[in-house]
Parts: C-alpha cells; structure tokens; sequence
C-alpha cells in the first residue's frame, strides 16, 4: 500500500523540503497520521485543535476535495495520491 | 489638464510593494510575491503606515479620473508604471428601479462599463501587475471564470507581457474569446473552476509566476478597494446605507468592507458603513448558506449555473465575506438561473444597461431583498454590477426571437405596425 502526499513548498519547508511523500494508510486521515508522526510540524497546519481540516488548506484525493468525498475518513488505495494545497488562492 | 484620458503620473519616484503580514496569526512577510503565512499559511495582506499623510477630499478631486485617486490606500511606495488610466467608473441613479423597489434611491455602480476589458478584474489587475513589475516578474497568470481572464489578458497585451492564463473549458464564447483576442496563452482546463484554482496555485509553486490571483494576491484584492472609495466620493463624499454585490470568491465583499472602513477612518465620510448584501446562484451559493447557516464551516460545492463568473464552490474569502455580510446587518440572498435571465431583462428593460450573468443574479437578488423589506422605504441602495452583457449574451439571445424578419418593403413594416396597434 503506497499512498503519494503532495506538499507544497510552503508545508515542505516543514518536511525536510520534500515535496512528494510516500505513506501508507486506508484513509485520507491515516495517511496523513503517518505524514505527521514523520514531520511533527506538519499536524497543526493539516488537523485544527479539535481535529478537523485545518482551514488554510484544502487536500485533494486524487482530483476530488476530500470533503466532498468523505472528508479524512474517505478511502484510499493502492497508487492514490492525496493533493494538498494553500486555501487561500482564486476569486 | 493632460488632453487624453491617460493621466500623466510623475514617474520619478520607483515603484515599491508595500510589507505583507499574515491577517490570522499576524507573522510579518516583507514585501513579497507570496500571499500565504509561511508560519500558518493564512492569508498576507499589505501593512500601510499608519502616520501617512493621507490626502483631503479636495486634493482627490484635483487628481485623474482613475483609481490611482486613491493611491494612499493602493500597496505601493513610489509611482505605478502600468494601468494609469483603470477606474473611476460610472456610478448611475436609476430612479424607476428604485420606484419598482421601494427604496428612497438607488444608484447602479457600472464596472460593467470599466475600462479596459468590461468587468471588474480591471481594478485588481491594475495593482497586481504594477507588483509584478516592481518584484522583475515578467509572466503573468491567473485561474479565472471569465472576466479576470479577459482583464489580464488586456494588461499583458498592454504592458508587453506574456501571460498564461487558465480556464474551464467550457466557458461562454464572449468570455473565450475577449481573452484570445488579446494573444496569451490560454489554458482551457477539463474541469470546473475548483479544479482550475487548484492547478494554478500548483503552477505559481513551480514556475515562478505572477499568478495575480494566487501568489500576488495580497497586492490584487486591494484593488477591489477603490470601488468603495469611488462609490463614497461619486455619492458626494456619503455612504449608501445598503450595497448588493455578487459573490464568487467573497473577496468584492471584504475588500469594500475595508474600502468603506479605511474612507470613514480618513474622515472623508461620516456615516455608518453600509448594510452589505451579497448574491449568489442557487446552484453555487456556499457563501449565502454559511451565512445562513451562521456557523463557520465554509461546505464547497460543486457548481451548476448559468453564472459561470459566480460558479467557484470552495471560495476562498467565503468565511470573511460570510461574517461581513451578517455583521453588518445584511444577508446573503440566492436566485435562480430563471430568475437571474429575467433581472437581466428587467434591468436593460429599466435602465438601458446590459449586465451580464452576475449583474442578473445580483439585480434578481435586490429584487428579493426588496420583497422581503430587507431593503426598506428610506434605503439609499447601491447595487454593483460587475460585468457587461456582451460577454454572456447566450443567457438572453432569446429576446432576438422577439425581432422579425421582413423584405425591405414598406407595406411590411406598415403591417407590423398595425399588429402592434390591435
């Protein structure tokens, strides 16, 4: 099970500036576990204090923003690839 | 007095961005081409030194018709090098529509008739591109429903930039082709605006580019300032008490919030700030529903409308403009595609002004908030009409069914005529 995380390079100054990551999970929320339990800094601008997206950014499950598709709890497979991406752009 | 509608500004000054710092957390950026916190990855905003001397209502009469008017409130030291002659546009009473309403007046702000691409991207292009400039960014960019496309394809063609500029593919043919007239590159994405913003903050990570929208927006949304200004000094240094504006992104709505505020807090006006109102399609309306909602837990959407300038499901100021719009004592209003097709005509029917799908959905909006005496007898409204009709024209290109087609015979027309007197 090999999931790929994008960063960008705002969030990857936070993982050792790696900007695509290997993980594994069944889920948007475990791959993403996995990406923090590597690089701490990374939790609190992925999860708010209570444990929900972070507002800032918007992640994406392959083309689909994951809270149309069941927020962290949606599935993942084998070769997906989880999009994260600042918020606040556009309009 | 220059004899051109171009003002000459004195250019002996640079041009410099002003600092950004994060409007969340409060972390100072410098002046950079970055819109995100790089500590919480909120959103940048210019710091403007409190102690500037700021001009008087009688220093702005005496400068250009333009938004450069208001230059103390723009993100820049020194003097702008592109788009001198964006803004200051009509601002249109339109007393049988406010009769049809009931309000005490009512007056149409036309950016719809903005130079120079006819909608009001114009404003937020004129200060992104003067900051690509200053920061040496040479290629310019954006995602765009429509208008923004057409107003940075216009700004690139003028100041000799290329420019990448991305869309959905299906956009409306005026909208098309208003950008590729101009010769940038196009990108026409196979997806919704959503999909569109996503991929172009991934561009403005890996290339390096002046995307207007994404990495220089915290210079851009300050653009959208000076239609509150305008408003202010075109009603004679006043405030309305109630604004409609359309919603996409939400930003029109925080940035006149800020205009409105910034006016007052010069003391150029006196008054209370504006109601603000804000419009969307019932088909994307994650904007009104937050507000409605009165939470804050923005739910995007996936857009279906005949509003394609509206149609952005996960906006991104849809937070901020949702808390102006019930802090202020407004409201968000929705409005059917039916409904917006029949304000577009009630609209060129009262006032001789074409706005286009936006313009339906914030007129139809009005109408409703009138309905519902939200908008009441002795409100002085302003509704903001943000793009023109021509660039949307297959939302009514069935009023064309309505004209005959006859032989160049006189005894045909006097037919027509006497059909139209029984």
């Amino acid at each position: 099970m090999s999931i790929t995380i994008h960063l960008p390079s705002v969030l990857a100054a936070h993982a050792g500036g790696t900007r695509a990551i290997e993980t594994g999970g069944a889920t948007v929320g475990t791959a993403l576990d996995q990406l923090v339990s590597r690089y701490p800094q990374l939790g609190p601008r992925l999860r708010d204090a209570h444990g929900a997206p972070y507002p800032f950014v918007t992640i994406y499950l392959n083309d689909e923003d994951v809270r149309l598709v069941g927020g962290f709890e949606a599935a993942v497979r084998d070769g997906d690839e989880v999009t994260i991406v600042p918020a606040v752009a556009g309009g | 007095m220059s004899a051109t509608l171009t003002p000459q500004i004195d250019r002996a000054r640079s041009l410099t961005p002003l600092p950004l710092a994060c409007a969340s957390c409060g972390h100072g950026a410098g002046a950079t081409p970055d819109a995100i916190c790089s500590n919480c990855l909120g959103p940048l905003e210019p710091v403007y030194d409190a102690a500037r001397r700021l001009p008087t209502r009688e220093e702005i009469a005496a400068r250009p018709r333009s938004l450069w008017r208001y230059r103390e409130w723009l993100p820049f030291e020194g003097d702008p090098v592109h788009a001198l002659d964006v803004g200051w546009t009509p601002l249109v009473e339109a007393p049988r529509l406010a009769a049809r309403l009931g309000v005490a007046r009512l007056w149409l702000k036309l950016d719809a008739h903005s130079f120079p691409s006819l909608s009001f991207k114009d404003r937020v292009v004129t200060t992104a591109i003067n900051a690509a400039e200053a920061f040496g960014i040479d290629v310019i960019g954006c995602a765009s429903t429509g208008n923004l496309a057409n107003a940075v394809a216009a700004a690139a063609a003028r100041a000799g930039k290329p420019a990448w500029i991305f869309v959905p593919e299906d956009l409306e043919i005026g909208k098309l082709v208003a950008t590729t007239v101009f010769a940038p590159n196009l990108v026409r994405v196979r997806g919704n605006y959503d999909d569109v913003n996503r991929l172009c903050a991934q561009v403005a990570d890996r290339f390096g580019w002046g995307i207007v929208n994404v990495n220089l927006r915290a210079y851009y949304g300050e653009g959208s300032k000076t239609m509150a200004f305008e408003i202010a000094e075109q009603l004679g240094w006043r405030l309305p008490t109630a604004v409609v504006t359309p919603m996409a992104g939400g930003s029109l709505v925080t940035k006149l919030r800020k205009g409105f505020t910034e006016a007052r807090d010069a003391g150029l006006v006196a008054r209370e700030l504006p109601r603000q109102y804000g419009a969307q399609a019932e088909g994307c309306a994650p904007i009104v529903r937050l507000a409605d909602r009165g939470d804050d837990v923005l739910i995007p959407e996936v857009p279906s409308t005949i509003a394609r300038s509206l149609a952005i499901g996960n906006p991104a100021d849809g937070l901020f403009a949702s808390r102006i719009l019930r802090h202020s004592g407004g409201a968000g209003q929705v409005v059917s595609d039916h409904e917006l097709v029949a304000a577009i005509r009630l609209l060129a029917e009262t006032t001789g002004i074409f706005a286009e799908t936006a313009g339906g959905v914030t007129m139809a909006a009005t109408l409703k908030l009138a309905e519902q005496g939200k908008l009441r007898a002795d409100d002085e409204v302003v509704v903001c009409l943000t793009g023109h009709g021509l660039k949307t024209v297959e939302a009514v290109q069935d009023t064309i069914l309505d004209a005959p087609i006859i032989a160049p015979k006189i005894r045909e027309v006097a037919a027509l005529v006497a059909s139209h007197a029984a």
